[in-house]
């Protein structure tokens, strides 16, 4: 659904404050209509591809838009909140699927965001050093970032098979972990795979973005601690950590955004045979949407995953802004 | 507030464009008329050879013939499963259909109740030759029972019980007629500790899974729905087919835990093919993956999906491929000319074999096989032993949700679970309240 685009929420959340300063106005005409007929393209083009697919969205979800209605969807009869409740009906079970299917995604989102994060951490700390070598490291680093999702999330469909994949071999055959082969896509394991693939491509990213925040601590200030006699973990807290909160602050929120409203991850691991334990809240309003039809329901479900994640984002950003004014 | 003014004015414009556009969905020429020489048509074809790029190869001679006749042009798509119910959903949407598209035809009540597709009325059913030209149980998958169908059949399939001659002789075993038998000799047949199975399940693709839940509650004599189109999915009789299902994995244990992760017929029938399993059930249509993966046609048998002793004799529900025509074509006569031709005996003569479909034609002799016997007993599957998916608009809805909590309920038991027939109660009800919800 177009409604959750995970770039919604960040410029809704962070339209930045401060911008009524405006001098006096001595232009003449066609120079004060000049920036609005500037921006009117970009205006036009926003409205096009984000907000009326939004609004558009928005009244889907108010509609009954069953298979009876699809054909000619505007007539489609008024549902008033009723697809709402359905959604929010943890009795029912359309609810409860919701409901199981959210707390999946807050288990998935939480754990890939801090794994992701530790890994590009201890990655992008590790390479700060220069020696030889390092620039082949890097690279290898970022190709999972650089690798098409699709080809990258199907290798580890392969890998991850009960008989034939390359992870069991490892673990069974050649390490001898257990006499018993597990299920990795399928039961309560899929969780942990999701996991395992969503952090594989994700923490270059991570590695990438605090990689260049490093760069900009200056050397001379770690030189200074270490003369003062700060090992490295209190170098990291006490001046890496504090540095580069301007990046984590953003990094946390996109890689946040990122696996919340993941779609390919389980879309492509999983196929059409997805477990209920991998069943992520995108993935769930898809199916909702599109096996049963029922465009409406689906549409409210994404309006309010959209509600959700508006919420979150500002008090992220309230919380936040509110501690670094403080410091 | 100039700017203000700006922003609604362009917000204003271009609602009115995509409105105006999305209008234009139902405002097609549906009166026809044009079925003359410089007509062309737009027809999406499902997959049914081994590629996309073989259909093409298949029918591109077939519709060339058919030009050549009328003089009607054929622009052909062929659309893989996985995209073609949703390409068809977004042609429903916004009014860019072909004129002719393949569907599922399980799908048909379920599309025919968006309205989007031409009803086979006595005009249009007389125009493609009529409705006694079709096995009966065939055209009655087109549509909603008294109604008007707005599909008709194309490709016929229907399971069978395949099984491997070879393994069965040396077992001393006779090929299954009951239910009772078929489980004793999977059995025999299988042997963990040698990766050897009685059968092969494809017991992650939830459409395959619901299937047979379909199958084994017929056998039991039990509905779907009730006849107000309501789902009855916790009766007894569903219950106890669909774990007569899943205990061929729990109790029986005569196939592969592994089998649950398979999330299509193909690899089940691999396995059949490549010796590792005794019995297959599937479609007519595994022919080809059977000798492609280096089975001769001579080593396995088919016998029809046995019931247990005492039960209904449903073998398989009509499977196959229909064919429908967009309501808002613009070459109405030109659309009928071409069902015609696709329906006609030669066509289906000439795709019999490549597609290993069945004839939809009655008294026409399956073409897909060389072997007579073969030919006979699914012939005989589909023509009396088989019974059509509920034709009822909810039916799409009752195939992902039954058969996606079958998806789950094999994971459990593949992953050291259990499932009792509570469970399995349990789970329907779950489906039935998401159909509920959602009709």
């Amino acid at each position: 659904m177009s409604v959750a685009t995970p770039e919604a929420p960040v410029s809704a959340g962070a339209t930045p404050r401060a911008q009524k300063k405006r001098g006096p106005d001595r232009r003449p005409g066609l120079s004060r209509k000049l920036p609005y007929l500037l921006l009117a393209p970009a205006i036009l083009l926003e409205l096009l591809i984000h907000i009326i697919p939004m609004l558009v969205g928005i009244w889907m979800s108010f509609v009954k838009l069953t298979k009876f209605f699809i054909a000619n969807w505007s007539a489609a009869p008024w549902a008033g909140l009723g697809n709402y409740q359905v959604a929010v009906d943890f009795d029912n079970a359309v609810g409860e699927g919701l409901l199981k299917s959210f707390g999946v995604t807050i288990a998935f989102s939480v754990i890939t965001l801090a794994l992701s994060w530790a890994l590009g951490m201890a990655a992008a700390v590790a390479l700060q050093p220069a020696f030889k070598g390092r620039s082949i490291v890097r690279t290898l680093f970022l190709v999972p970032y650089a690798l098409p999702a699709y080809a990258g999330i199907l290798t580890w469909n392969f890998m991850l098979q009960r008989d034939t994949g390359a992870v069991n071999h490892v673990l069974v055959d050649n390490l001898g972990l257990t006499s018993d082969r597990p299920f990795w896509l399928i039961g309560g394991n899929a969780l942990i795979s999701l996991i395992t693939v969503a952090v594989w491509k994700l923490w270059t990213f991570a590695f990438l973005t605090l990689m260049a925040g490093l760069q900009s601590i200056p050397n001379d200030v770690y030189e200074a601690a270490s003369v003062d006699g700060a090992g490295l973990v209190r170098q990291w807290r006490h001046i890496t950590l504090p540095s580069l909160r301007p990046v984590n602050l953003v990094l946390v929120l996109v890689l946040f955004l990122w696996t919340f409203s993941d779609f390919n991850t389980p879309y492509v691991l999983f196929g059409t045979g997805q477990p209920p334990a991998g069943d992520l809240i995108t993935f769930h309003i898809y199916n909702a949407s599109f096996l049963t039809w029922n465009f409406g329901s689906g549409a409210a479900m994404s309006v309010l995953l959209l509600i959700f994640l508006m919420i979150v984002t500002g008090a992220y950003l309230i919380v936040t802004g509110r501690r670094s004014r403080r410091a | 507030m100039r700017l203000r003014s700006l922003v609604a004015a362009a917000a204003v414009s271009a609602l009115g464009i995509s409105l105006a556009a999305c209008g234009g969905s139902d405002s097609g020429d549906s009166s026809g008329g044009n079925g003359g020489g410089d007509a062309t048509l737009t027809y999406w074809a499902s997959n049914q050879g081994t590629s996309l790029d073989n259909d093409k190869q298949v029918l591109t001679p077939v519709l060339e013939k058919f030009t050549q006749e009328t003089g009607v042009k054929v622009n052909l798509e062929v659309i893989g499963w996985n995209d073609l119910q949703t390409r068809i959903q977004t042609a429903i949407t916004s009014g860019q259909a072909p004129d002719v598209v393949n569907i599922g035809n399980t799908w048909a009540a379920s599309l025919q109740a968006t309205e989007a597709f031409l009803p086979f009325d006595g005009e249009a059913m007389d125009a493609i030759g009529g409705k006694d030209k079709f096995v009966p149980t065939a055209l009655a998958t087109g549509g909603k029972e008294g109604t008007d169908p707005t599909s008709v059949p194309l490709y016929g399939l229907a399971y069978g019980l395949y099984y491997n001659k070879a393994m069965f002789q040396q077992a001393g075993l006779q090929p299954p007629k009951t239910w009772e038998e078929m489980v004793a000799a999977a059995k025999k047949l299988t042997n963990p500790a040698k990766n050897q199975w009685g059968m092969a399940l494809a017991a992650g693709s939830y459409t395959e899974n619901v299937h047979f839940a379909f199958i084994n509650a017929a056998q039991n004599k039990s509905e779907w729905f009730d006849a107000d189109g309501k789902p009855t999915f916790t009766s007894d009789g569903n219950v106890q087919g669909v774990l007569r299902y899943l205990d061929l994995m729990q109790k029986d244990k005569v196939a592969n835990p592994s089998n649950a992760q398979y999330d299509n017929g193909t690899k089940a029938v691999n396995d059949f093919a490549t010796k590792k399993v005794a019995m297959v059930i599937n479609q007519n249509n595994a022919n080809s993956s059977i000798v492609a993966n280096g089975m001769k046609p001579g080593e396995y048998g088919v016998v029809p999906f046995p019931a247990p002793a005492g039960g209904e004799q449903v073998a398989s529900h009509v499977a196959g491929i229909n064919l429908s025509i967009f309501k808002n074509t613009k070459n109405k006569d030109a659309a009928l000319k071409f069902v015609k031709y696709m329906t006609d005996a030669p066509t289906q003569t000439t795709l019999g074999k490549p597609f290993a479909s069945l004839p939809v034609l009655k008294d026409a002799k399956p073409a897909f096989t060389s072997d007579a016997a073969e030919a006979a007993i699914f012939s005989d599957i589909y023509n009396t032993k088989s019974k059509p998916l509920p034709l009822v608009p909810a039916e799409d809805q009752y195939e992902s949700t039954v058969g996606k909590a079958m998806n789950a309920m094999f994971a459990k038991i593949a992953t050291g679970g259990t499932v009792t027939a509570d469970e399995v109660k349990a789970a329907l009800k779950t489906a039935e309240d998401q159909v509920a919800a959602s009709s």
